[in-house]
């Protein structure tokens, strides 16, 4: 972040202003990617009455960075009329997409309407592994013809890659194919639990071995001793900042009007349909709790030697259970960069044993039922001993 | 001397905060903050008025300053902007374009 985008967003902070929204204009997709967080079904979605005069109040709240996305945003047919109207009220305009439905022509009026960035998804650069993923045949080829017209008529384009066990060797091989379309790439190692909670897409995230070979990676990390470097000392500056800009200057709106403090943290605080944006974004109770949570009111975190580096995300600790808990995708981060497990990966270790003491203890009533027959049997202690070793 | 005439360029992205002008420039994604007087300027920049009658009716007043000082300023400021390519200048009026047809708010 530029020095002047830092002092920007600590003013927002100051005068409660939400600097950044993203609106996912819908859930639908033309792609089925194995990895996607979202129900794809459309339960409601907002008109464009409903947007227009969402992005009003948007605007007046003081938002300047509109991010659309979706699911696929050119799936909604009143897209255009949409992205005219955002950049009609001056937001800086980024979209998300998969860009497969991206023609010259929509090419040409993104340029048009001055679209600050569009950020594609390519999770391979060899078409069995891309559409094996996104699960559409064709697609890896109809996204990068996408990308190159879209790069051709000079704007900016971002080529998202996740990283999951699918292309776990494929991330060199998206660089080298963004390099050549002479666009950005990011690379995301963290695939996130569905919003309604299951976590069945968390197991398509890589292991360890894999975090290790990619943060230490220079070419995606730079200096590798400074990006994996023991984290220093917690000072007290550190435990009083903020845990992420979720609720603070940024938020998420669904398609159905939802608002939450980010697309990775789904507590509900209000919906625009029935609220104003603003309204809810300064007044609702959990916006307001999620606000004032500070890094030493985290449960587990405050202990842990990773505190002041960690990349720890609220939204996935929040989907594990815990706001102000810890999230094992970032502790996992954490070790595979510095080699040193965290506060939350030792408290569970140590509770591993006492599982088995909780095991030990369901076999209890068997020793009840001895000491009933042979009152001075000694065999369940001894059985318990062995159990705990 | 000739009338100028500045509009805001429509390919920039633009917000007010607390009073001052958050702008990106549309060509490279640059973010630019305008002080007060700068951001009177830039949201009487609709193309139509001369930079002469946007000091004297929207500067002068605000701020205690000789019109022919804040006239200069002002203009050195405008070519300053329009170098970035957040405003345009003429000595022409500037016909609106679309997409700088709302104001920024």
């Amino acid at each position: 972040m530029s020095d002047l985008m830092q002092e920007v967003t600590e003013k927002a902070m100051a005068l409660g202003v939400p600097l950044a929204v993203q609106v996912d204009l819908t859930y639908r997709c033309n792609e089925r990617c194995v990895h996607c967080y979202l129900d794809h079904h459309d339960h409601g979605e907002m008109n464009t009455t409903e947007i227009k005069h969402l992005l009003d109040q948007m605007a007046e709240a003081g938002v300047f960075i509109l991010t659309l996305s979706g699911g696929e945003i050119f799936l909604r047919k009143d897209f255009f009329a949409i992205l005219e109207y955002a950049r009609q009220l001056m937001f800086c305009v980024k979209l998300k997409t998969n860009a497969v439905l991206i023609r010259e022509q929509d090419a040409l009026r993104i340029r048009e309407l001055g679209v600050e960035s569009i950020q594609v998804s390519i999770y391979s650069h060899r078409p069995e592994v891309h559409d094996a993923i996104t699960l559409i045949p064709g697609s890896l080829k109809r996204s990068v013809d996408a990308i190159r017209f879209l790069k051709s008529l000079g704007l900016k384009v971002i080529i998202a890659n996740v990283l999951m066990i699918q292309n776990r060797q494929d991330y060199p091989g998206v660089h080298a194919l963004a390099a050549e379309l002479g666009v950005e790439c990011t690379l995301d190692p963290t695939v996130t639990p569905m919003m309604d909670g299951n976590r069945s897409t968390v197991s398509l995230g890589v292991d360890h071995s894999a975090l290790r070979e990619v943060f230490r990676d220079p070419a995606l990390v730079g200096d590798v001793d400074e990006f994996c470097a023991i984290p220093a000392k917690t000072g007290e500056t550190e435990l009083e900042a903020i845990p992420c800009s979720a609720g603070h200057t940024a938020c998420y709106v669904s398609p159905y009007g939802d608002v939450f403090p980010c697309v990775q943290f789904p507590v509900p605080t209000g919906n625009v349909r029935q609220q104003r944006f603003v309204d809810i974004w300064r007044h609702s109770e959990r916006m307001n709790e999620v606000r004032s949570i500070r890094v030493k009111d985290l449960t587990t975190c405050t202990q842990c030697s990773h505190v002041s580096s960690c990349t720890r995300c609220p939204g996935l600790a929040y989907m594990e259970g815990n706001m102000r808990g810890p999230s094992s995708q970032d502790c996992e981060k954490s070790f595979a960069k510095t080699g040193i497990p965290s506060a939350n990966m030792l408290a569970k270790k140590i509770a591993a044993p006492n599982l088995i003491q909780i095991k030990t203890a369901q076999i209890r009533p068997v020793r009840i039922q001895t000491e009933q027959m042979q009152p001075l049997d000694a065999r369940p202690v001894a059985a318990m001993s062995s159990a705990t070793a | 001397m000739n009338k100028l005439y500045v509009a805001r360029n429509p390919r920039v992205a633009a917000r007010s905060l607390d009073g001052e002008m958050m702008i990106m420039s549309g060509q490279d994604s640059t973010l630019f903050t305008l002080n007060k007087t700068a951001t009177i300027l830039w949201q009487a920049a609709d193309g139509a008025t001369p930079l002469d009658e946007i000091v004297e009716h929207k500067i002068c007043p605000e701020f205690d300053i000789e019109f022919a000082v804040a006239l200069q300023d002002a203009e050195t400021l405008a070519r300053e902007l329009a170098s970035h390519e957040i405003l345009q200048v003429s000595e022409q009026p500037i016909p609106p374009r679309n997409a700088a047809s709302g104001e920024a708010r």
